[in-house]
């Protein structure tokens, strides 16, 4: 498939954006239960919501340049019943709706406390945030779906797709909220970073995990089956078209052979082992400056993962542009 | 239920395009606008086409078939692209079966040409909409044109007559009965997505002929016996027998 950069930069943004809101949430949660100290709603929660909020606009931004009738792009909300995209169009404004809502409630300090659970008194606040986590989590099962429900794109179609986007978001989110916590200078720090470290290294268990199944993937259209003739050798001669089509410019990442490996590389480097140094350093020295480094270096390296796996996906109607 | 459909023979396509330009001069004036031409005569000509014709070399010279391969939607029963349309835009007809997209829905975001195994579905460059084959569905049912010419113009050009039109649901159909009699196919059967459009495969035609086919056994004028021939002054059996 042919790499868009609008959907690359979409479902890089929103996985941070709902990861960072993830990891604020679960530190009130932990507060709660005296696991963690309670923080600051205005300075931290607050603040760290508008953080998250306005990465999930940027990508709801990006996703408008992928369309090519921006203008009607309210319809896309019609068809939830069958389509994953259609969800995700629902899911996405809902989760900036109410990490907005949970920000405004920290913000605004109107956050009374509605009922008793045994001794834990469950705030608005409190209530809210568990609305946006299933949200966010819907979100995120909605991007992966869009990829994995296309049965015929075989790498995709695994619910490996599902689970590296929700460790891919967590584990950029909690980076960049270990980040935020160290420039705040909070004791979040260590929960943050350690929890990143985790993520990650989950991340690379179940990316190389997917990364193995394609390498071994048996396509099951062939040549054969595509036009129906039964013989070994198949040649094409000619394409339908002189120059190209939308079917040799969509399907077709267009890149060289060094390239795509190089950019396969180039992610296992900048997403898994560089940030893991530089948390374990930023955790070290509690330098704000090394984990946004450490954040933004694993961006740039999510960048090139959702990259190589648009160009990974090979669509079976390439088998009818042999040329290409 | 009905469900139109066409039947391509690729024994009989020669590979003339006439389908891909007949398809192209009708439905760039239909109801969806007019389809792309980018470029038509500059370096890469690129635009936007219901039907193409693919050329395939199968076997090992010298014993090759070149086969000539129109490709279109194939109006599939259980179309991958239908479900996954966000706005509804990319629909099935209920009456005869044709897969259809609303250019007034459409919001171009390429999600069904994802989802299409065959890759039949094209953005038009200009309009920025998804576009692909409607079987003429502004033409068949059209009653100020002559009967014969309710067809997709497709099938209207082709000079070999490859491509056949009808409901593929009526077993008395003539599709049906070309698909039935003569071994056609699904493309891609494995998706189980069941296109309605069906190929017929080449078929080989030969005869056999035994060496005293080639001489009259029952000789009755006697125009070919051996030589010498009677003179032509002679008379012939006609007029020495009386019937």
């Amino acid at each position: 498939m042919h790499p868009a950069f609008s959907v690359i930069f979409l479902t890089t943004l929103i996985g941070a954006g709902q990861g960072l809101f993830l990891a604020l949430y679960t530190a009130q949660v932990y507060a709660a239960f005296n696991l963690l100290p309670a923080q600051d709603p205005v300075r931290f929660y607050a603040l760290g919501s508008l953080v998250a909020l306005i990465l999930l606009v940027a990508g709801l931004g990006a996703s408008f340049l992928h369309l090519g009738r921006p203008e009607r792009a309210w319809r896309s909300a019609a068809m939830w019943r069958t389509s994953w995209l259609s969800r995700e169009v629902i899911a996405l404004p809902a989760c900036m709706g109410a990490v907005a809502a949970w920000g405004l409630a920290h913000y605004s300090g109107w956050n009374p406390t509605l009922f008793m659970l045994g001794s834990l008194g469950v705030d608005l606040s409190f209530l809210i945030g568990a609305a946006a986590t299933v949200l966010c989590f819907a979100l995120f099962v909605c991007t992966g779906m869009i990829y994995a429900c296309i049965k015929f794109l075989q790498e995709w179609a695994t619910p490996l797709t599902v689970v590296n986007y929700i460790l891919f978001g967590g584990a950029s989110g909690f980076l960049l909220a270990a980040a935020f916590a160290a420039w705040k200078g909070l004791e979040l720090v260590d929960f943050y970073g350690g929890w990143a470290i985790v993520m990650t290294a989950l991340a690379f268990v179940t990316r190389s995990a997917s990364l193995v199944r394609n390498a071994r993937l048996k396509h099951k259209s062939t040549m054969q089956s595509a036009i129906g003739i039964r013989h070994a050798r198949i040649e094409q001669k000619a394409q339908g078209a002189m120059a190209g089509s939308f079917n040799t410019r969509e399907f077709f990442h267009g890149a060289s052979p060094r390239k795509y490996r190089f950019v396969k590389w180039v992610f296992l480097v900048l997403v898994f082992p560089v940030p893991m140094l530089l948390i374990t350093a930023g955790l070290a020295t509690e330098a704000f400056g090394l984990l946004l480094a450490a954040f933004l270096v694993q961006y740039l390296g999510l960048l090139a993962e959702r990259w190589f796996f648009f160009a990974q996906a090979n669509h079976p109607q390439n088998l009818y542009y042999q040329t290409v | 239920v009905t469900q139109l459909a066409l039947v391509i023979d690729l024994n009989v396509c020669v590979g003339c395009h006439a389908c891909v330009t007949s398809c192209k001069e009708w439905n760039t004036s239909g109801t969806a606008g007019p389809m792309a031409d980018m470029n038509p005569y500059g370096l890469d000509p690129t635009g936007t086409f219901f039907n193409r014709v693919q050329t395939f070399e199968v076997g090992q010279y010298p014993n090759t078939e070149t086969v000539h391969f129109p490709k279109s939607c194939l109006h599939c029963e259980d179309p991958p692209c239908v479900p996954v349309c966000p706005t509804g835009a990319s629909y099935k007809r209920e009456e005869d079966g044709i897969v259809l997209v609303d250019s007034d829905k459409c919001i171009g975001c390429k999600y069904c040409s994802w989802a299409c195994p065959y890759g039949a579905r094209e953005l038009d460059e200009n309009q920025q909409i998804m576009k692909k084959c409607t079987l003429c569905v502004d033409r068949i049912y059209d009653e100020s044109l002559p009967e014969a010419e309710r067809k997709p113009a497709c099938v209207n050009a082709c000079p070999t007559n490859a491509r056949l039109f009808g409901d593929v649901s009526d077993p008395d159909s003539e599709v049906s009965l070309a698909i039935r009699e003569n071994g056609g196919y699904q493309l891609m059967p494995e998706w189980g997505t069941r296109p309605a459009n069906h190929y017929l495969p080449r078929r080989k035609t030969r005869i056999t002929i035994h060496a005293d086919e080639l001489v009259r056994a029952d000789n009755p004028l006697k125009k070919e016996r051996e030589l010498p021939m009677p003179d032509a002054g002679d008379p012939t059996l006609d007029e020495t027998t009386s019937w």
